[in-house]
């Protein structure tokens, strides 16, 4: 199995790409830079496993190049943009690999409705994907499970689960409400995103903000200002109105904390760099993109094995 | 037993799945970038042959199933079981009931070997070869000459299974059959 995972068309293919986000961000004055992939401080996120590494003091291979960026957008860079690495522990599957490529970009000042639109300004210049919609999480779970997530119960959730998802609720395994709308978003939703034409999925729960701000919806709902880009079903990018509160990010931080020690997990250790950061942080807006995917779609490849030289596997 | 996890699941993995031996046939990983990872898997159930589809949290676990395929020669019948022996010299015998060979029935032929899956030390089923060789016992006379023409007629074979067979096919002669379709090849080479 020595041999490379893709053929020699996909790495042209991925050459010309990284040349085409190049030229792109050069005509739009976003300035390239390069960040640390270890780090003392990891992602929190009891959902996102660090692969650890460092022989004479624990380090962290990122999970997403958020943080160290974020300290270059409170020192004043302007916008930025980064291609690089990121490792999430095992993550294997057909769209999955332990270390995968981000395009990761931030635009201080711009709202993230101007942010969508310049993503979708990217994918049609990287793979000829023109126009958008933008479908709300409400909306989506109304049009394809008849269900309101923000308001079912959460035996409807369960119910939903096994009729549709053919998932069987266990007391050995207790799942929160996040853990059924991952489930029935993952299964039920996601496949019918982007068909047509690419998607943005927005206001998430306030539960899943994450790194984001939060915010009411016109129903008086209070969601995560986030944006997730569906192309052919799949998930492409993830774009946050980035939350600008030290105290709020240090509160989420802690609490995930919490659930990690609940889970048994590894507490990890929390970034004060960012947190001290945030007090100059410009309004902001931010956006990962799973290179490795957009490569999929723009070459018609169903296995992220076809767009990288050598999975993870066989690395 | 064994526990396999959700990442563990490859196709062919036996695993115990609501009290019943089942086969994995794939598995899929499935997670939104921020949230819950699961496996979609789907799994065929080896005591009644149906496809479940189940969806898995990552991480969960299955007990391993005590399943394995043997070599084994079909002996005899007694009526109630059919009794087989293991072809690696140590003679052993199984009894298979008649939810074991169900769906082989009509293939077994004595001194035949046959792949037989036990469950727990006793057989859950049992699998001819995909191709065996079966003498006709019944059938309308050939009709000389009729080598190149279509057409088909029914021909019994000494196992009991009813084929369609070429019309030029007589009492007597030694077919190749396709277990996996039912369907006639060719008269066996002797």
């Amino acid at each position: 199995m020595w041999q490379p995972s893709c053929s020699h068309d996909a790495m042209k293919a991925r050459a010309e790409c990284y040349a085409q986000i190049r030229a792109f961000f050069m005509a739009r004055d976003v300035l390239e830079v390069e960040t640390p992939l270890l780090s003392q401080a990891g992602a929190t996120d009891p959902l996102l496993a660090s692969i650890s590494a460092g022989v004479r003091k624990k380090q962290y291979l990122q999970t997403s190049p958020e943080f160290p960026m974020k300290r270059l957008l409170a020192s004043g860079s302007g916008p930025i943009y980064q291609i690089c690495k990121c490792f999430r522990e095992a993550e294997v599957g057909a769209r999955h690999n332990p270390e995968f490529t981000m395009l990761e970009w931030y635009r201080p000042g711009l709202s993230l409705q101007q942010l969508m639109q310049e993503i979708s300004d990217l994918v049609e210049a990287v793979c000829g994907r023109s126009g958008y919609e933008i479908l709300t999480y409400r909306q989506a779970f109304t049009d394809f499970l008849g269900v309101d997530p923000f308001n079912a119960r959460l035996e409807t959730l369960q119910e939903l689960a096994f009729d549709k998802a053919h998932f069987e609720t266990s007391s050995d395994n207790p799942m929160d409400r996040d853990a059924y709308l991952d489930l029935l978003l993952s299964v039920c939703v996601e496949p019918q995103l982007g068909k047509t034409v690419p998607c943005f999925l927005t206001d998430y729960p306030a539960s899943q903000a994450s790194l984001a701000k939060t915010a009411l919806d016109e129903q008086g709902q209070l969601v995560a200002k986030r944006a997730e880009l569906y192309i052919d079903g799949i998930e492409i990018a993830n774009a946050y109105d980035e939350l600008t509160d030290a105290n709020e990010q240090r509160k989420r931080f802690y609490h995930d904390n919490r659930v990690r020690q609940k889970l048994d997990l590894d507490v990890v250790a929390v970034d004060e760099n960012l947190l001290s950061a945030l007090a100059n942080f410009p309004d902001c807006s931010g956006v990962a993109l799973g290179l490795d995917r957009l490569l999929m779609i723009s070459i018609g490849a169903s296995d992220i094995g076809n767009v990288v030289c050598f999975v993870n596997e066989h690395a | 037993m064994a526990n396999y996890s959700t990442s563990d699941f490859r196709s062919g993995l036996k695993v115990m799945l609501d009290g019943d031996p089942c086969t994995v046939i794939e598995n899929e990983f499935v997670k939104p970038g921020k949230g819950q990872a699961f496996n979609r898997a789907r799994l065929r159930n080896l005591r009644t042959g149906r496809v479940w589809e189940r969806t898995f949290k990552s991480g969960e676990t299955l007990e391993a199933a005590d399943v394995m395929d043997f070599d084994m020669e079909y002996l005899y019948s007694d009526g109630e079981f059919w009794h087989f022996m293991m072809t690696d010299g140590s003679f052993e015998q199984h009894a298979a009931d008649e939810k074991a060979i169900e769906d082989s029935k009509k293939w077994l032929k004595e001194q035949d070997v046959y792949t037989v899956t036990l469950y727990n030390g006793a057989p859950l089923s049992v699998a001819p070869a995909n191709f065996v060789d079966l003498e006709v016992v019944e059938t309308d006379p050939g009709l000389k000459g009729d080598t190149a023409q279509g057409g088909t007629k029914p021909a019994t074979l000494s196992t009991g299974a009813v084929v369609n067979v070429p019309l030029f096919i007589n009492i007597g002669e030694v077919l190749k059959i396709d277990t996996r379709s039912g369907e006639y090849v060719s008269r066996a080479k002797s």
